[in-house]
């Protein structure tokens, strides 16, 4: 099967994931190209075959409608059965407007593949779905960290310039970066983290007591730094921090592998969780079926009378 | 200003899932249902447009009756009205069919802004907004945490990883699609709560909009094997504690 990858790149940097693409893709098969609105004199991916690269200073970073006029006449040219996105910011945004222009299905945040069959999450990672590629070409778009490369991409792709003319409405004027200031969860070596089923804000404090407890800090889901009940910069996972402390315990968090992303590397996971099937048993060392209102405070202070 | 706001109903997703008689979705009954997060920040930021313009807005649902008691948080969010469009069988539907019916809906009505959620809870494709934008030749933004509207253009941020926020100005009519933390949806009062008992409700045969069919065959759903392995402690709250303590004791070192 042929496939054409494409890559990322992102604030004049060149986006690691692209070798994900390639992991996925040597399953079908050594026929592969790629793709990418990039620097040519900056750094490229190593990869060995066919690379259409358009220069981002002239087609911009981010401008979907023009990255897929570039994408649909780099597919009639390379007749693709297969394309190939990572499912990121830019990836889960363009592929859906090629697939649209191509009038060809696209199989979203796909997970594993087995005999050309992709397995994508449901409803939280608590079920799969399992889907047949029936038509070609089909689009579709890799879950973070699903296919490690195992090793560094090698390579030296063979270049064929592309360029369109600058079109569309919508203007990127800017990037803001990440808010980070006041404490620096990923130099502690414990974290707790609080997720939405603290219920309340009124019980961020037993978490965070949980935490001093142990010689740590406390941090958050996403969900409770969206309803500003714990600040930004101490939330994990991929629109967060990425953390390895030595203990990471899991309070009321569900396990969403957007959280996943960003303590995965934990030496060793509490999880403490009314729902059994919750997927952050998927990493947890030790998942405590309780509530947290009621074990967090006795486990607090049996830590603090030791 | 027309603005429209499509919102999908799904399960709570603490609920304990079985898989449908025909192998192809979760069973249905017996369910919590609920608005999909990614709407309710959709639906909040569509009502404050709508009250910073004075505009009109429209939500819809596409799914069986019960997708209706959905929509009436919607309209007691402050929705004006609300368009079901009726369809038994839209959890087979792929994501694009599913947003060619949407578009079918909104092409001559002259829609300024349309907004969804950036991906459904239970399917989480992720692609029928930009589907609705790409078939309507609209504007389409992705996974927004910021919306600010003056003069029929929009400035919006995108969020991308890491949290680092890429600044995006279009002019409308655009769709957006909105992320986690847009703004924090309100909740609905009890007046608005009778109020919206008296709104519009609208039903459209989900057939009349559907002229396209799917492009991808729905697959097979499947609870997943557990690979985790972990320890699982159940009992009394002292009794897990204690366990817990000694296990971080011997495991870590960093009670030592
Ligand atoms: C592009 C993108 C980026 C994202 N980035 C991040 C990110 O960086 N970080 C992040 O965390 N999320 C992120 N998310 C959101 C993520 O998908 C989940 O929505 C989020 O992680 C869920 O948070 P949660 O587990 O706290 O809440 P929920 O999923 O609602 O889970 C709550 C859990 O609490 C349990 N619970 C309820 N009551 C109790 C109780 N009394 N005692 C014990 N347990 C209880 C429930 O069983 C449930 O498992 C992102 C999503 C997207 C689409
Ligand atoms: N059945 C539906 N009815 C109305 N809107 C929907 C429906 N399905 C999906 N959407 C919208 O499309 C968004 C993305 O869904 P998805 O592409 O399934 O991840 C959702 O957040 C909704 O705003």
């Amino acid at each position: 099967m042929k496939t054409l990858l494409v890559a990322e790149y992102r604030q004049d940097t060149l986006q690691e994931n692209y070798t994900e693409l390639i992991a996925f893709a040597k399953r079908f098969g050594p026929e592969m190209a790629m793709f990418l609105v990039g620097n040519g004199s900056g750094e490229l991916p190593r990869f060995q075959g066919p690379l259409y690269l358009a220069e981002a200073s002239e087609c911009g970073e981010y401008n979907p409608g023009l990255h897929k006029r570039l994408l649909q006449d780099v597919v009639k040219k390379q007749q693709p059965d297969m394309i190939v996105f990572c499912h990121s910011s830019y990836g889960w945004d363009l592929a859906p407007r090629l697939a649209v222009g191509l009038k060809a299905a696209q199989i979203s945040e796909v997970v594993a593949e087995q005999d050309g069959k992709l397995t994508v999450p449901a409803c939280n990672s608590k079920l799969s779905r399992t889907v047949e590629i029936t038509d070609k070409p089909v689009v579709v778009t890799l879950q973070a960290g699903a296919f490690p490369l195992g090793s560094d991409p090698d390579g030296t792709p063979e270049i064929i310039a592309v360029s369109a003319e600058y079109t569309g409405n919508s203007r990127l004027t800017g990037y803001e970066a990440a808010e980070r200031t006041g404490v620096d969860l990923t130099r502690s070596e414990v974290i707790v983290s609080a997720g939405r089923g603290i219920g309340k804000p009124e019980n961020v404090p037993i978490i965070a007591e949980l935490a001093r407890a142990l010689g740590g800090e406390y941090g958050a889901s996403r969900p409770v730094v969206d309803s500003e009940w714990v600040e930004h910069n101490r939330q994990v996972g991929t629109t967060g921090l990425t953390v390895s402390p030595k203990l990471y315990v899991a309070c009321g968090i569900s396990g969403a592998v957007q959280h996943l992303a960003g303590m995965k590397k934990s030496e060793f996971v509490v999880a403490i969780n009314t729902d059994r099937d919750a997927p952050i048993g998927e990493v947890a060392d030790v998942f405590a079926v309780a509530d947290l209102k009621q074990l967090v405070p006795v486990l607090t202070e049996k830590i603090q009378a030791r | 200003m027309k603005i429209l706001v499509c919102i999908k109903q799904v399960p709570d997703m603490e609920s304990k899932f079985k898989i449908d008689g025909d192998g192809l979705w979760y069973e249905r009954d017996e369910l919590a249902w609920r608005m999909n997060e990614y709407d309710e920040y959709g639906v909040e930021q569509a009502v404050q447009l709508k009250e910073q313009t004075g505009g009109d807005l429209t939500v819809l649902s596409i799914g069986p009756e019960r997708v209706k008691e959905t929509m009436k948080k919607a309209l007691a969010m402050g929705c004006d009205r609300g368009v079901h469009i009726s369809d038994d069988l839209c959890h087979l539907r792929d994501s694009f069919e599913i947003g060619s019916m949407i578009a079918e809906f909104a092409k001559d009505k002259g829609f300024d802004m349309i907004f969804t959620g950036m991906q459904s809870q239970d399917r989480g494709s992720a692609q029928v907004g930009v589907i609705v934008a790409e078939l309507l030749e609209m504007e389409g933004i992705t996974t927004i945490v910021g919306f600010d509207y003056h003069q029929h253009r929009i400035t919006v941020r995108r969020e991308l990883e890491g949290g680092v926020k890429a600044v995006v100005e279009a002019p409308l009519p655009a769709v957006v699609t909105c992320q986690l933390g847009l703004n924090i949806p309100r909740y609905p009062t009890l007046p608005n709560i009778m109020k919206a008992k008296k709104k519009e409700m609208v039903t459209v045969d989900g057939d009349e909009l559907n002229r396209v069919g799917s492009l991808q065959q729905p697959g097979a759903m499947s609870v997943p094997v557990k690979q985790g392995g972990g320890l699982y402690l159940d009992g009394q709250v002292e009794d897990i504690a204690e366990r817990l303590l000694a296990i971080i004791k011997e495991k870590t070192s960093v009670l030592a």
